[in-house]
C-alpha cells in the first residue's frame, strides 16, 4: 500500500517519521516541549533518555495513542493528527510494560492479533510466529506465566506479526537478562535488513551503539541527534581519565566537581571520568592535581555516557 | 543485617501489633481519599438511596388504575364509582364502552382493575334485586390487588347511603363480584418466579460487562488494544455478544425451574419470550458496559452497578406494586429495563399476552438499549489522554 501524501505535510518518501514541534502536556507538568524528528526509512533509531524524559509520550504521539497539544507530522506519511486508524494499521507498537493478555496463551494472543489485523488464515499465521519466536513447546503456555525474556520475545512477535512498516519499541529490553537482550537486538536487525523501519527507546548506553542513529531526549527536550560518533564530537567534551587509590577517590571526586571549569565528575571502578566544555579551564583546574604522585591523568575520549550526563545537566539548568 | 548488641528493647508484642495495624490504617485512608469517585459514592449511595426508596415504596398502594365499563348511565351507578374513588384505591383512568377493551387493558397491564357497570344496575337496585357488579383485577401481583379487594365491603354498605329511593335494607343493596385473574389462588410464587428472571438476569449481566473495560485498563492491555486498528463499536459488540449466549442459557435455567419447581404456567409464546428476554439481556449488558467505560477503575463500576441495582429491585414492580408508586417514582421506574421485562415476562407467562399487548414495553427496552450503547460508544476514550 502506498501512503496517501497528505498535502503540506508530505514527507519525502524515505522518511518514515517526520514530526514538527510536538509539545504535550499533563495538567501543569510539561512532559514533552517543541520536539521535532526525522527518522529515515529502514535505520535502527535510538531514542535515549533518562527515566520520565518524554519518551514513552513521544511514541504515544506517533501512534496516534496521545494528542499533542501542539506539533504536526507525520508517521510512514499519515497525518498524526488526523489518520492514526492508518498508522494503526502498519506500525507496531510494543509497550514498555507487558501488555498481551496475560490469561491467554501464546497461540491465543498470537491468534487474536492476527484475526484483529485480518490477516488470512490467522491460525497458520499464528503458528509460524511461534516458529520464528523459538516458542514451540511453549505455545499452550499462559503467557502471564512466561518469563521477562519470553515475554519480551513473544511482545515483538504480536506486534511484528501484521508486517508492520514501522516498529516502535519502548524500552524492550527493561529488565531482561543480558543474553536474551543480544538475541533481540540479532531480531531487531534482522528485521531493519527487510527494510522496517525500528524506533527503540533505551536508557542502555551499550545498545545506543547498535543504532544507526540516535536521538537524546531529557526533561521534554530533544538535545542531541545523529550517529554516535556525530553526538559526541557535537558535545565538544574534553575528558581526562584519572585513577586513583580507592581510599581517596571519592574525596577527589567531591573536590573536582567544585572546581570552576570541570562541568562533570564521574566515578568508573577505580577512576574518575572529569570532563569540561572549556579546554582551558579544564586544564586550569585540574593542573595543581596533575603534580600529585598517587594520581595518574590520561587524556581520553568522551564516552557517550558523559556526553548524556553533561546534556542532562545543562538540560536541567536551562529546563527545571 | 547485623543485630547491635544492647538494642534490641524487648517491645511489646502488642504494641507491635498496632503500629503495624496503625500504617496499613493509614496507608488505606490515603488511598481512599484519593479516588475521589469511591468517596463520593460513600455519601451519595446511602443519601440517594434513602430518599428515593423512602419516599417511592409504598406497599399498601393507592390510586390503582381502573377501566369503567358503563353498560347504562345512572345516578346509582355514578355513586358507587364515586364511592370507589373515594376509597384513594381506585383511579378511573379509562371509561370503556366495549368488552373487548376490557380484556385488552387487563392483559397488557395498563390498568389493574376493571369494573362493569350492567345495565339496568339502577332499576334492579329499586327493586331490591341486589345486581351484581363485576371487578376484574390482574392477580398477577396479589399485593397490589388485595388491599383495594378488602376496601371493597366498606363502599358497599356506604355507597348508595345518600341516595332517595333505595329501599333501607337488612342486606347491602348490591354486591360486588370479584374476579381475581390469571392468579386466582393468589400465589405469590407465581409472581415473584417470573420477576426472579429478570432480577438476576439485571444482577448477572450488570457484573459481565461492567467490568470488561475497566479490566483491560487496569491490567495494561488497553494501551496494546488501542493502539490496534479496531473501532469502539467493535469492542463493545465483542464484549457483549458472548454473554447474551451466557444470560440465554441462566434465563432458560430459570424459567425451566419456575415452570417445573414452581408449577408456573407459561400461557404465551415460547418463542416470543424468548427473543424478548434476549433484548432484555442485550440491554443490561449494554448498560453495563457503559459503565464500564465511564468509570476509572473496576470499584467504581462496582458502585455504578450496585447504584443502577438497587432501584431496579425496588422501583420495578418487582417487589414493590409499580402502581403503588408516586408518579416521579414510576417515571424513575419506566427508565430501567427490569420494569419492562416485568411487565413482558408476566404477562407471557400469565396472561398469554401476545405481542400487540407488549409493544410499548418492547419499544422502551430497544429504546434504552441503544440509548446506552451509543453513550458507551462515544464516552470510549480511544486515547490515553
Amino acid at each position: 500500500m502506498t501512503p496517501t501524501p497528505d498535502g503540506a505535510l508530505a514527507p519525502a518518501p524515505d522518511i518514515a517519521i517526520d514530526v514538527r514541534g510536538l509539545s504535550k502536556s499533563f495538567g501543569n507538568r510539561k512532559v514533552v516541549r517543541d520536539l521535532s524528528m526525522q527518522v529515515r526509512r529502514g535505520t535502527i533509531y535510538g531514542f535515549l533518555g533518562p527515566n520520565g524524559s518524554g519518551k514513552t509520550t513521544t511514541i504515544r504521539m506517533l501512534t496516534g495513542l496521545l494528542t499533542p497539544d501542539e506539533g504536526e507530522g507525520t508517521c510512514l506519511g499519515y497525518n498524526i493528527l488526523t489518520q492514526a486508524d492508518e498508522i494503526k494499521r502498519h506500525v507496531g507498537y510494543m509497550t514498555q510494560r507487558f501488555s498481551l493478555y496475560q490469561d491467554l496463551s501464546v497461540r491465543e494472543n498470537l491468534e487474536f492479533v492476527a484475526r484483529l489485523y485480518g490477516i488470512a488464515r490467522p491460525v497458520a499465521a499464528a503458528g509460524a510466529m511461534v516458529e520464528r519466536l523459538g516458542l514451540n513447546g511453549r505455545e499452550e503456555q499462559l503467557a502471564g506465566e512466561l518469563s521477562g525474556g519470553w515475554k519480551q520475545r513473544l511482545a515483538l512477535g504480536a506486534c511484528t506479526l501484521p508486517s508492520p512498516q514501522l516498529l516502535l519499541l519502548d524500552e524492550p529490553t527493561a529488565g531482561v537478562d543480558p543474553k536474551a537482550r543480544r538475541e533481540f537486538w540479532n531480531e531487531i536487525h534482522a528485521l531493519a535488513a527487510q527494510g522496517l523501519t525500528v524506533l527503540v527507546s533505551t536508557h542502555y548506553m551499550d545498545e545506543a551503539e547498535r543504532c544507526h542513529e540516535i536521538a537524546y531526549i531529557a526533561y521534554g527536550v530533544l538535545l542531541a541527534r545523529g550517529t554516535v560518533p556525530e553526538v559526541i564530537a557535537a558535545a565538544h567534551l574534553i575528558t581526562y581519565t584519572v585513577s586513583a587509590p580507592s581510599a581517596t577517590l571519592t574525596r577527589l571526586g567531591d573536590e573536582l566537581a567544585d572546581r570552576p571549569g570541570v562541568d562533570m565528575v564521574a566515578p568508573f571502578g577505580s577512576s574518575l571520568h572529569v570532563s569540561g566544555r572549556d579546554e582551558a579551564a579544564l586544564e586550569a583546574a585540574i593542573g595543581p592535581y596533575r603534580e600529585r604522585a598517587d594520581l595518574t591523568w590520561t587524556r581520553s575520549e568522551a564516552t557517550l555516557e558523559d556526553v548524556f550526563i553533561d546534556l542532562m545537566s545543562r538540560a536541567r539548568d536551562n529546563f527545571q | 543485617m547485623t543485630m547491635i548488641q544492647g538494642q534490641t528493647p524487648r517491645r511489646s508484642r502488642r504494641g507491635e501489633f498496632w503500629r503495624r495495624t496503625w500504617a496499613m490504617l493509614v496507608k488505606e485512608f490515603i488511598q481512599l481519599r484519593r479516588d475521589r469517585v469511591s468517596f463520593a459514592m460513600i455519601i451519595m449511595i446511602p443519601l440517594i438511596q434513602l430518599l428515593l426508596f423512602g419516599y417511592a415504596i409504598n406497599t399498601n398502594p393507592r390510586h390503582l388504575p381502573t377501566a369503567i365499563l358503563l353498560q347504562e348511565s345512572s345516578d346509582l351507578g355514578r355513586s358507587i364509582l364515586r364511592a370507589l374513588e373515594n376509597t384513594r384505591y381506585f383511579k378511573v383512568t379509562h371509561v370503556l364502552h366495549d368488552e373487548a377493551e376490557f380484556d385488552r387493558l387487563l392483559a397488557s397491564g395498563t390498568v389493574l382493575f376493571a369494573i362493569e357497570i350492567p345495565a339496568n344496575f339502577e332499576r334492579d337496585v329499586r327493586r331490591g334485586d341486589r345486581p351484581a357488579i363485576l371487578i376484574a383485577s390482574d392477580a398477577t401481583d396479589p399485593v397490589a390487588a388485595g388491599s383495594a379487594i378488602a376496601a371493597l365491603s366498606g363502599v358497599l354498605q356506604t355507597a348508595l347511603r345518600h341516595d332517595h329511593g333505595v329501599p333501607e335494607p337488612a342486606s347491602a343493596p348490591f354486591e360486588f363480584r370479584s374476579h381475581a385473574r390469571y392468579n386466582p389462588a393468589a400465589e405469590t410464587s407465581l409472581n415473584i418466579v417470573p420477576g426472579l428472571v429478570g432480577t438476576i438476569l439485571t444482577m448477572t449481566m450488570l457484573i459481565f460487562t461492567a467490568l470488561s473495560v475497566t479490566r483491560e485498563i487496569e491490567r495494561g492491555t488497553m494501551e496494546s488494544l488501542l493502539s490496534m486498528p479496531i473501532r469502539p463499536v467493535e469492542v463493545m459488540l465483542g464484549k457483549i455478544i458472548p454473554y447474551i449466549i451466557v444470560g440465554f442459557v441462566q434465563a432458560a435455567l430459570i424459567l425451566g425451574i419456575g415452570i417445573l419447581l414452581f408449577g408456573v404456567p407459561l400461557l404465551g409464546s415460547l418463542l416470543l419470550l424468548a427473543m424478548l428476554s434476549t433484548l432484555f439481556i442485550t440491554a443490561n449488558l449494554a448498560i453495563g458496559y457503559t459503565f464500564s467505560t465511564l468509570a476509572q477503575n473496576q470499584l467504581q463500576a462496582m458502585q455504578m452497578s450496585l447504584m443502577f441495582f438497587l432501584p431496579n429491585i425496588l422501583l420495578s414492580g418487582f417487589m414493590f406494586p409499580f402502581a403503588g408508586m408516586p408518579v416521579w417514582a414510576q417515571w424513575i421506574g419506566e427508565a430501567l429495563p427490569l420494569t419492562h421485562y416485568l411487565r413482558i415476562v408476566r404477562g407471557i407467562m400469565l396472561k398469554g399476552a401476545s405481542f400487540e399487548n407488549l409493544y410499548y414495553d418492547t419499544a422502551a427496552l430497544t429504546g434504552l438499549m441503544l440509548l446506552a450503547m451509543a453513550v458507551a460508544v462515544t464516552r470510549f476514550r480511544r486515547t490515553l489522554d
